[in-house]
């Protein structure tokens, strides 16, 4: 099995090149084999990647391949490595890949580029898994570089439409930024430790002491979060996700929801060992996934577009699991990555489900009624929606009430935050489900024709909602009799390189903890039900509400103007600076002074000397004559 | 006075004298005159006053025979040339159906 194991990369690839040479040609048939084939077949392998790591020493597989690079000092080596973290990750992104590319078949089915759509579908799992397997920090970045590629073209899939273009420039223009602090981060690590190989890099920093964290470390790891924060959307750079959902919804389920904005964490993972000799970068961390959590839940709140609800949502989600990380929980951000992965995509593909119902309605309060037209899509949303508000029992309960928890410890300020964004996180999804699937029809005529999906589309559904609820079970937490499961499955990779790690700070007593899970679950509920109340007549109390409170709600329902400040105070200066530079440097300089001053000296000389040419044949005599005496003067004299 | 004697005497200067009249008068020709024909006879004469000056010299330095096989080639030539020019001039009137050389000021363009 480890022989092929190159094989799970490199098939998506290889699918990637078909559609795009061959796909066209083809037609609909062969691509849908293919493409499905080409990430069912990773999937298998993955699985038997994920059972040899299990039976591997340490639980590790390096799998290095050839040197890539040699420059210098600099020795990259082209490899893969199976560990605990990536087995699993791998088989998250090839597990959700695959429904989602079955949930396409029947999404995508009318459309004109089903071959193009699959294309950059099979490429992303390609460049994910790269950036998931990859054995060295710059494999890593190709994929990450990679999975924003393909993000930025499936973002603009419908590039006849202006939005969609803008929405994809713009996310690529702020994964640039974060790129910035990625490719600075590994720059400096380089400096220190004279090697990108991920496993070396954490050996040798596992010889350091505790308190080498307050200088090249703590900038490293500070540059690589910058970079997370681009990829996985947060406070800064969070601004592009909600415009990505001008893609198509299978894309937002997949790429913006399960798998390459949660590449920051994973990142973050990867480097563990690193980030716990930097306390400081943890605390930020920490603090930025808190703020970011409350923040996009609270823009979520009032949000109309049924899509851009979900985009909020994953915001605060992937705040969360940075939450977990800063508070040195890294396997319970992990278990939230992972969780969040089945019931977002859920939610996504549900959403999509009833936009395709509703002839490409987006609009919440143009729906309403839905529950008797789409059973499974209901029933389905409606358990992704219970995991993501935390019901008990359910996956999400268990990794959020376990970031919470250990937020609480990290500061009572970080928890009151998660809280807070718990509660909003329950009642903008209980909205949303009151909005779409309860009430009197809002928009008759699209109600009359709405159908259930096919069952290329409900069967994924299904799949992921069985996912969603059970997931949480690697993650029973000691109160409930578990022991964490995932925290013992991923403490190697978590721990590689540091033998001598002490074993965490026990947190508290078991009282703490059912106290903690009781209040989070005791909010979560009461919000979700009222959002539910509310919201299950229609939006009229909503209306009533920006009646009373217009300030507060426009301030909400317009992002915080977070885009308009952006606007005013970044893109308008730098446009303007673009505007001078180009009518004072480009206009005047380089075309006036450059390029136009001396062509028309040139002519102006040139129709000067122009007029000793009169064609008359005296003319030319006489100065023959006048030179013939100079000359002689000048020779005579 | 002995220059004068000399000029009106066979001295070398008077057959100086003669040529530089002929050259300038050639020269007045072509340069004063708007008719092909008659610069090109302004021409001749400027050929004929090298003539004259050379077989002058010539005779100055005592019958020097370069000087007066010069001389026969350059009147071999200039019948050459003769031809070639009026040549011209009759494809010019040809063309134009006048000989006069301000008219014919086509290169100004």
């Amino acid at each position: 099995m480890l022989k092929i194991a190159w094989l799970i990369p490199i098939l998506p690839l290889l699918g990637a090149a078909f559609h795009g040479l061959l796909g066209r040609r083809l037609g609909k048939a062969a691509v849908t084999a293919v493409a499905l084939g080409c990430t069912l077949v990773p999937l298998v392998l993955s699985a038997f990647a994920l059972a040899a790591v299990q039976a591997a020493p340490g639980r590790r597989i390096d799998l290095p391949y050839f040197e890539w690079m040699a420059a210098g000092s600099l020795h990259v080596p082209f490899g893969l490595v199976l560990d605990s973290l990536s087995s699993v990750m791998a088989l998250v992104v090839t597990g959700i890949g695959t429904l989602i590319h079955l949930y396409s078949v029947g999404y995508m089915w009318e459309e004109e580029g089903y071959a193009r759509y699959f294309c950059y579908l099979n490429l992303f799992v390609f460049f994910m898994l790269t950036l998931v397997l990859g054995s060295s920090l710059p494999l890593l970045f190709v994929g990450w570089e990679g999975v924003g590629l393909c993000s930025y073209l499936l973002i603009g899939y419908y590039f006849d439409t202006e939005v969609a273009s803008a929405a994809g420039l713009k996310a690529f223009l702020f994964n640039r930024v974060g790129d910035l602090g990625m490719t600075m981060g590994m720059m400096a690590l380089f400096a220190a430790f004279g090697t990108l190989t991920v496993g070396d890099l954490l050996v040798q920093a596992g010889r350091l002491g505790p308190e080498a964290g307050f200088g090249v470390l703590s900038f490293a790891t500070l540059m690589m979060f910058v970079g997370a924060t681009g990829k996985s959307a947060q406070i800064p750079l969070y601004l592009w996700l909600p415009d990505a959902m001008a893609g198509p919804t299978p894309v937002s389920a997949l790429i913006h929801a399960a798998t390459m904005v949660t590449a920051g964490i994973y990142l973050i993972c990867r480097l563990a060992p690193l980030f716990l000799l930097a306390p400081i970068t943890l605390t930020v961390v920490a603090w930025v996934g808190g703020a970011t959590a409350l923040f996009a839940a609270c823009i979520g709140l009032f949000q109309r577009d049924i899509k851009k609800v979900l985009a909020y949502s994953t915001v605060s989600q992937l705040g969360y699991m940075f939450l977990g990380l800063g508070s040195a929980g890294f396997a319970a951000g992990f278990l939230h990555l992972f969780t969040h992965a089945w019931f977002k995509a859920l939610l996504f593909l549900g959403a999509g489900s009833v936009i395709r119902a509703m002839h490409h309605e987006q609009d919440l309060f143009r729906m309403g009624g839905l529950r008797a037209k789409l059973p499974v899509t209901f029933w389905t949303m409606a358990i992704a929606t219970l995991c993501i508000m935390g019901f008990p029992g359910t996956s999400g309960f268990f990794s959020k009430d376990e970031i919470l928890f250990l937020a609480w410890h990290k500061s009572p300020g970080l928890y009151a935050m998660g809280l807070l964004g718990a509660a909003c996180t329950a009642f903008y999804m209980w909205r949303l489900m009151a909005l779409a699937f309860w009430g009197e029809p809002r928009d008759a005529h699209a109600f009359e024709h709405a159908e259930e999906s096919p069952a290329t589309m409900t069967a994924p559904l299904a799949i992921l909602a069985a996912g969603a609820l059970l997931a949480g079970l690697l993650g029973l937490p000691r109160i409930w009799g578990g022991s964490f499961a995932i925290e013992g499955w991923l403490e190697p990779a978590l721990t590689y390189g540091r033998p001598l790690l002490a074993p965490a700070a026990e947190h508290g007593g078991a009282g703490l903890a059912w106290g903690l899970m009781a209040l989070s679950t005791a909010v979560a509920l009461a919000a979700g039900f009222l959002g539910w109340r509310i919201y299950r007549r229609g939006p009229a109390a909503e209306e009533a509400f920006e009646g009373r409170f217009p300030a507060l709600y426009r301030t909400l329902a317009r992002k915080f103007y977070v885009d308009e400040a952006v606007e005013a105070c970044i893109l308008g200066p730098v446009r303007w600076g673009g505007n001078c530079l180009w009518k004072a440097f480009d206009v005047i300089l380089i075309d006036g002074v450059g390029v136009n001053l001396p062509g028309a000296l040139t002519r102006a000389g040139g129709d000067l000397a122009a007029l000793a040419q009169t064609g008359r044949v005296r003319n030319y005599a006489l100065s023959m004559a006048i030179g013939a005496v100079l000359l002689l003067w000048f020779f005579l004299r | 006075m002995t220059s004068l004697n000399s000029l009106l005497c066979g001295g070398l200067q008077g057959y100086i004298l003669v040529a530089l009249l002929l050259f300038l008068i050639g020269l007045g020709a072509v340069l004063v005159r708007r008719s092909i024909l008659l610069q090109f006879m302004g021409v001749e004469l400027m050929l004929n006053a090298a003539n004259v000056a050379l077989l002058a010299f010539a005779r100055f330095r005592g019958g020097d025979p370069q000087g007066t096989v010069f001389y026969l080639f350059i009147i071999a030539v200039a019948a050459c040339e003769a031809a070639v020019g009026l040549a011209l001039v009759v494809g010019l009137y040809r063309h134009r159906q006048s000989t006069d050389t301000d008219r014919a000021d086509a290169l100004k363009q």
